[in-house]
This record gives structure tokens, C-alpha cells and sequence, in this order.
């Protein structure tokens, strides 16, 4: 068959096939590479010396405990907070919503959120719960900033996994008697609790890799704190520290050492949402 | 009407598992209506703020002025500088970002081994997932120099530099897109097509391509939303100086202008600062309107 094509077609399909070998090549050296980079020139300075301390001037030595635990601190937070909402706007569209046009209110707005970029998210974060609600610069305020960042996430990964619970299992339910809040707080949720698992992953994979919304929100301040102190006291995360040190201060090595933490979160994020995908694909098929 | 007369006229009083039940059902609208009041109050803000410095300094002079000196003894807020370096920024990181992306997708959706495709799959979220910061700190010890020292320039922290690290970080998002659109074309079409006798790589590129059309455009756009709205990866590799843009110059985007200035800004410096973030919130909105201009088109074929 292969011998019948023209010349010029066999060309076209050799250079089309070129291309897109070309092309995967070059996204996997390109992450190969960037993993490489950072781990080979930040682990070498990952010491027990730069994860257990805080910067001190007098020694003249850097420590990122500071930044690690507002990294926890802010994570929580906003988990906490966006996981209700996200949630509940989840199993409103998808349970309670009968009017067309509030469905599609509440759609196009989460699709908007997922639209703006980061440094807007700051600057409005920054006017509206810094100043307006007098939060001053602090991991709260840069929390409640990232809530709003990641509602669309939760509620989408909510949404899709209650989208794939049979309607079999509510019409049970209901004919045994149950209220529609018991049969979602019952049987729905728990059935897709693996779609909102794998949200909150995707967010904290967000949460950990944000860095312009928390510049002006969270500050950049190195303080080791107790989880609500620290949510009322500036903060840098990782990702804010790992700027102020490269960009700021020119301390590449600390950058590069930061950097080769977050890549390792990175991939073990990535490991864990295939691996619930993974999970969830299995159990659909069920 | 007191309570009770509310509560009897709407059925609750001899059935308060109802009154639950609705008290629930509101819950949940409210928690619903949180996205919408966000976006309400993210315009609100952003149009209350950015507006007056805007009228005080003119529209055009703001937005067509070639010079931006905002803590000089005579202020001057012109803006085309950083609205051009967005344009041609995100223009270079797409040429370049989205014939690799597009490639890679009909690679993955088509010609791929299942083995291979998950490997790529796992790839492309790491690459997806890789802070900002983290591209911008390699793009300062790679990049930077290495454009340096390859066109002979004084200073490696340019346009072209930021372009490059746009286009790597746009790269994910275009090929997922596209690889869920074009995994979306019936098996039928290329089945017809290979019937008719041509390649299978005829087939991918001539008929399983143009049916995923729209869902390819909607990956560009949604690469140049992520590429215009990119701040802290380019303010690190972009030189961060307010020059009309040249590729080996050094250049200022609309989100590094506002991420570059705010912490030490005041009065109109301040508020112009707010209304560049418009100007990017406009942007971003155009955007989104093409996008879901694409999406409905899509549904409707």
C-alpha cells in the first residue's frame, strides 16, 4: 500500500511525522531538563541547616523554616475555607438548581475566575481584604486572595465527579424516604469523594506554585510564627521566598535549593492525580 | 407578616423537616452565588480604582502616551510601551509555543503507544505544574545569559527572554486542550478517510485536524489568556525596564508594570498602577468572550 502513494504525498507525510516527533521530543527534553537543572543545582544545598532555621543576621545564614511553615499555614487556610464553598456551589448546580439562568450565572462567573490572572487576584485581594476589611498584609488575607483563585477548581473536579453518580443511587435513596439533604450527605458525597480529593490536590498544587497574588497580600516577611498568629502576621511562602532570594537579594543557591523543593512537590502532585484519575476511571467502570 | 404567619402560609409549620430541607437549598445557593459575587466585586474594585487616574491623566494620553516615568519630578503615565510589549510578547511566545504544542497533541492523540502517551501525560502536568517563579529563576541562569553571549547583546534580560519562558509555560495548556479535542473526533471520519485510501497520517492532519478546529483555537486562546497574564516568570528574565518593545531590549509587560511598582507606590503613581490592571482586566475579558464565542460555536455544529 505504502509503495502506491506518490513521491510528494510520501514527502508530506514524512515531514507532517517529522514535525510531531520533533515537537514531543522537544517537550520532553524540556521537562527532563528543567527537573534535572533545578534538583542538580538545588540539592546540594538542601542542608538541615537551611530546613530547621530562620535567617539570621547575626550568623549571616539563611533558613527557610519560616517560609515552609507559612506555605502549611496558608495551604490550610485556604483549603479550609474554599472547600465548603466550593463544594456546596458544586451540589448546588449540580443537585438543587432549577432556574436555567442562575445555572448558567454561576457557570460563566466560575469560568471568569479561572480567566484572571494572578496579579489581579493580588491587587484586588490586596484592596479588598487587606484594606477594606482591615486585614492588613498577612497570610489571612493572602488565603482568603487564593480561595477565591481556586473556587473554579474545586468546584469543577466536584462537579464532574457528581455528574458520573448514578441517578440509580439517588432514586433509591429517596424511595426509601430519605430528604434530599440526607441522600447528598448519605449517598452522593461519599460517592464522590474521590473527585473532591483530586481537587483538592489540584489546588494545593495551585496554592504551592502561586506567587504573584501573595506578593501584596502576604508579604514577604520571614517570622516563625504558630498557625494563628502566623494567619494574622505577614508571611512569605515558598514560592515568594524563592523570588525575594533570587531576584532581590541574589542568593541563587537558596533559590535554587527552594526550587528544587517545590519541583519535587511538583511531581509527587502530578504522581498523585493520575494515580486518583486513575482510581476514579477504575471505579466508573465498575 | 410576623413569622408565624410566614411560616403557616408556606406549609412549615405542620412540616418543619421541610422548612430544613428549604433553609438547606438556600445554603447552597448562597455558597453558588459566591463565585458570582467575586467576579462582581473583582470588576467593581478594578473599575472604582483604576478609572480616576485615567480620566485625571487623560485617556489617550494614558493609553497611546510612549513614556512612562512615574516617580520622575514630572510625571509621565503613558502606557503603549507595556501594552505593545504584551502584544508582541504573547504574539512570540504563540508562534513559537503553539506549532511545538499542536504537533505534540497529534503526536499524543494519534500516533502515541498507550505506554508513551501516559509518560507524556505525567510530563506535561509536571511542566504544567512547575511554578512560575521556578521558570523565571532558570530563565535567569540559563536563558539570560545564554542570549547574552549567543547575539553578543550588553544585557541578556530582554523581550526574547521572556518570550521563551511564555512560550514553554503556555505549552501545557495548549496541548491538553488540543489532545481532548482531537481524542473528541469520531473514529467514523478517519475510518471514511483511510477507506478512501489515504495515510494515516494524511488522515490525522487532513481530516481528524480540521473537525477538532474549534477546540484547537480555543487552545490558543487560552495560551494567550496564560501568556498575557503572566507576571513573576517574565519580571524575572524580562530586564523590567519601561522601553517601547525590541526583542534584545529590555521590556516592562502590563503585569510586571503593576507587580514591579506596587510596593512602594503612591498617589496617582498608585492609582495609574490600577488602571494598567484594568487595561489587563479588559484584555483578559476580550479573551474570554472569544473564548466562549469558540465553546458555543463548538456546541453548535
Amino acid at each position: 500500500m505504502i509503495e502506491r502513494i506518490s513521491g510528494k504525498r510520501r514527502a508530506w507525510c514524512g515531514m507532517m511525522r517529522a514535525f510531531c516527533y520533533v515537537s514531543v521530543g522537544i517537550v520532553t527534553i524540556l521537562t527532563a531538563f528543567m527537573i534535572l537543572y533545578v534538583l542538580s543545582r538545588g540539592l546540594p544545598h538542601i542542608t538541615g541547616q537551611l530546613l530547621f532555621t530562620v535567617p539570621s543576621m547575626l550568623r549571616n545564614t539563611i533558613g527557610i523554616l519560616p517560609d515552609i511553615l507559612n506555605t502549611i499555614y496558608i495551604v490550610i487556610a485556604a483549603l479550609v475555607i474554599v472547600l465548603p464553598i466550593g463544594v456546596g456551589a458544586a451540589i448546588y448546580l449540580n443537585e438543587y438548581a432549577t432556574n436555567r439562568k442562575v445555572v448558567e450565572a454561576i457557570e460563566f462567573a466560575a469560568e471568569t475566575l479561572s480567566g484572571i490572572p494572578s496579579i489581579i487576584y493580588g491587587l484586588v485581594g490586596m484592596l479588598v481584604f487587606c484594606q477594606f476589611c482591615g486585614l492588613g498584609t498577612s497570610l489571612l488575607a493572602g488565603a482568603l486572595t487564593l480561595v477565591i483563585m481556586n473556587l473554579p477548581t474545586i468546584m469543577r473536579t466536584t462537579q464532574e465527579s457528581l455528574k458520573t453518580v448514578p441517578e440509580s443511587y439517588r432514586e433509591g435513596a429517596f424511595a426509601l424516604g430519605a430528604g434530599k439533604w440526607r441522600v447528598i450527605r448519605t449517598v452522593v458525597l461519599p460517592t464522590c469523594i474521590n473527585g473532591i480529593i483530586t481537587g483538592c490536590i489540584l489546588a494545593i498544587g495551585r496554592i504551592l506554585s502561586e506567587s504573584a497574588a501573595l506578593l501584596f497580600t502576604a508579604g514577604f516577611a520571614h517570622n516563625l510564627n504558630g498557625f494563628i498568629k502566623g494567619l494574622s502576621s505577614a508571611g512569605a511562602t515558598l514560592t515568594v521566598a524563592l523570588y525575594v532570594y533570587a531576584s532581590e537579594r541574589g542568593e541563587f543557591d537558596i533559590a535554587f535549593a527552594i526550587a528544587a523543593i517545590l519541583m519535587i512537590l511538583t511531581v509527587i502532585i502530578n504522581l498523585l492525580t493520575s494515580y486518583m484519575g486513575r482510581l476514579m476511571k477504575r471505579r466508573n467502570g465498575q | 407578616m410576623n413569622l408565624r404567619q410566614f411560616l403557616a402560609e408556606k406549609g412549615y409549620k405542620d412540616n418543619p423537616r421541610r422548612l430544613a430541607e428549604d433553609l438547606i437549598h438556600l445554603v447552597f445557593l448562597v455558597l453558588g452565588l459566591v463565585a458570582v459575587g467575586s467576579v462582581l466585586v473583582i470588576t467593581i474594585y478594578l473599575v472604582v480604582s483604576g478609572l480616576p487616574a485615567i480620566i485625571k491623566i487623560g485617556p489617550v494620553e494614558f493609553l497611546f502616551g510612549t513614556r512612562w516615568a512615574s516617580t520622575a519630578a514630572e510625571p509621565e503615565f503613558g502606557i503603549l510601551p507595556f501594552i505593545l510589549t504584551s502584544i508582541y510578547g504573547t504574539a512570540g511566545a504563540i508562534i513559537i509555543g503553539v506549532p511545538i504544542g499542536f504537533f505534540a497533541a497529534v503526536y499524543l492523540a494519534k500516533i502515541a503507544p498507550k505506554k508513551v502517551r501516559d509518560a507524556m501525560e505525567l510530563c506535561i502536568g509536571v511542566l504544567a505544574g512547575i511554578p512560575s517563579v521556578v521558570y523565571g529563576l532558570v530563565g535567569m541562569t540559563i536563558l539570560v545569559p545564554g542570549i547574552r553571549i549567543l547575539f553578543g547583546v550588553p544585557d541578556g534580560a530582554t523581550l526574547l527572554a521572556a518570550i521563551v519562558v511564555l512560550a514553554v509555560m503556555i505549552l501545557p495548556s495548549v496541548i491538553n486542550v488540543s489532545l481532548t479535542a482531537l481524542q473528541a473526533v469520531p473514529r467514523e471520519y478517519e475510518e471514511a478517510s483511510l477507506a478512501l485510501g489515504a495515510t494515516s497520517t494524511e488522515t490525522y492532519f487532513r481530516v481528524t485536524v480540521p473537525a477538532a478546529k474549534s477546540g484547537i483555537f480555543t487552545a490558543i486562546v487560552l495560551g494567550i489568556g496564560r501568556a498575557i497574564g503572566e507576571a513573576m516568570a517574565i519580571m524575572m528574565v524580562a530586564g523590567n525596564v519601561a522601553n517601547m518593545p525590541s526583542i534584545f531590549r529590555s521590556v516592562r509587560f502590563l503585569t510586571t508594570a503593576v507587580a514591579s511598582e506596587m510596593s512602594y507606590s503612591s498617589g496617582l503613581q498608585r492609582e495609574a498602577l490600577f488602571s494598567i490592571a484594568l487595561v489587563l482586566f479588559l484584555f483578559i475579558m476580550l479573551i474570554n468572550a472569544v473564548l466562549n464565542m469558540l465553546k458555543t460555536g463548538g456546541k453548535n455544529k
